[in-house]
């Protein structure tokens, strides 16, 4: 399955939104986007990703 | 000893009424030197990307060890959906139910969608945020942000980065007179100390900066001038003004002035 990780392409082997951020390397702490609509921590588990999935992966950074 | 003179936001209360950014300082050293030296209770912060996890994991860590309230922001958001998603984010990155909504409607001075606002701020309300809604000083834009329950407002003093202070005092003199029991931040386009002490003399409960510190030719003095000139403001709101004349009254004296009518 091929998706988009922060403007990234990726290719993975299992499509568990929490397999792809462990493959991504994502560092706590973080919040995710698929498809630009925010999906909460506690869906991570069980959500299932299909082919050609955007997904944001934001941390914070300086603000003004 | 006088007593406390604290801000309330959201009903939480304040001793500092800067609050400050964490962006654009020459080094992630002088941001947390300037910070401190500004006495500020609040640092606005913001999410992107992950890129390199370890620069982001040291920001906020060095955040973090500041010991202060987070204000996280949607800037760079350009519709309603996108500072929806981003404040949901921000939310819980942060643990915070407090956003600065940003809504960008025009690059080129980076000036609010005062529709986009009120619709984005109508959902997030509703949602349990508590909206600290960056606006334009539009009287009844102000308005319309308070009734739908936006405790706090935060209308600009000029452009973001402009440095170019109170564009219209009028109206933000306007939006004190008649949102009197709002918490009223100038949020934006201050460039100097005296910017700050004449939003506060306006009656503004605060201000919200970062480039005027975070460009200055030394952000940490510069950090201490803004916290000196907060406080000055705050005083002289309090100490109420005396009323400005067109004509000139003398202060010294004039009964028993020596040499009068000696030709």
């Amino acid at each position: 399955m091929d998706i988009i990780i922060n403007g990234k392409a990726l290719t993975l082997t299992r499509s568990e939104l929490k397999q792809c951020l462990i493959e991504y390397g994502a560092k706590a702490p973080f919040a995710v986007a698929i498809n630009g609509q925010f999906v909460p921590q506690e869906q991570h588990a069980n959500y299932t990703l299909n082919d050609g999935d955007c997904i944001d992966v934001l941390s914070p950074i300086q603000g003004g | 000893m006088l007593p406390p003179d604290n801000i309330t936001i959201y009903g939480e209360q304040f001793s500092s009424r800067l609050l400050i950014g964490s962006a654009l300082y020459p080094s992630p050293a002088t941001m947390t030197k300037a910070i401190n030296a500004s006495g500020a209770d609040i640092v606005t912060v913001s999410l992107r990307r992950q890129q390199s996890v370890a620069a982001g994991d040291d920001f906020w860590q060095l955040i973090k060890n500041t010991g202060l309230k987070v204000l996280p922001n949607t800037a760079g958001c350009h519709s309603v959906k996108e500072a929806i998603n981003l404040a949901k984010m921000c939310r819980e990155v942060f643990a915070t139910d407090w956003i600065k909504l940003e809504l960008i409607g025009d690059d080129y001075n980076l000036q609010p969608d005062p529709f986009a606002l009120l619709e984005a701020t109508e959902i997030l309300i509703k949602d349990g945020f508590k909206v600290l809604p960056y606006c334009t000083d539009d009287l009844v834009l102000c308005q319309r942000l308070d009734e739908l329950g936006c405790e706090v407002l935060m209308p600009w003093g000029a452009p973001i980065g402009t440095g170019k202070g109170l564009l219209n005092s009028y109206n933000l003199k306007a939006i004190r007179e008649r949102l009197p029991n709002s918490t009223l931040i100038v949020d934006a386009g201050l460039g100097l100390p005296s910017h700050a002490c004449q939003a506060l003399e306006l009656g503004y409960d605060a201000v919200l900066l970062n480039s005027a510190i975070a460009g200055a030719g030394c952000p940490i003095t510069m950090g201490r001038a803004f916290k000196a000139a907060v406080e000055a403001g705050r005083f002289a709101y309090n100490a109420k003004a005396m009323p400005e004349k067109d004509v000139a009254a003398p202060s010294t004296p004039t009964m028993g002035m020596p040499f009068w009518h000696q030709t």
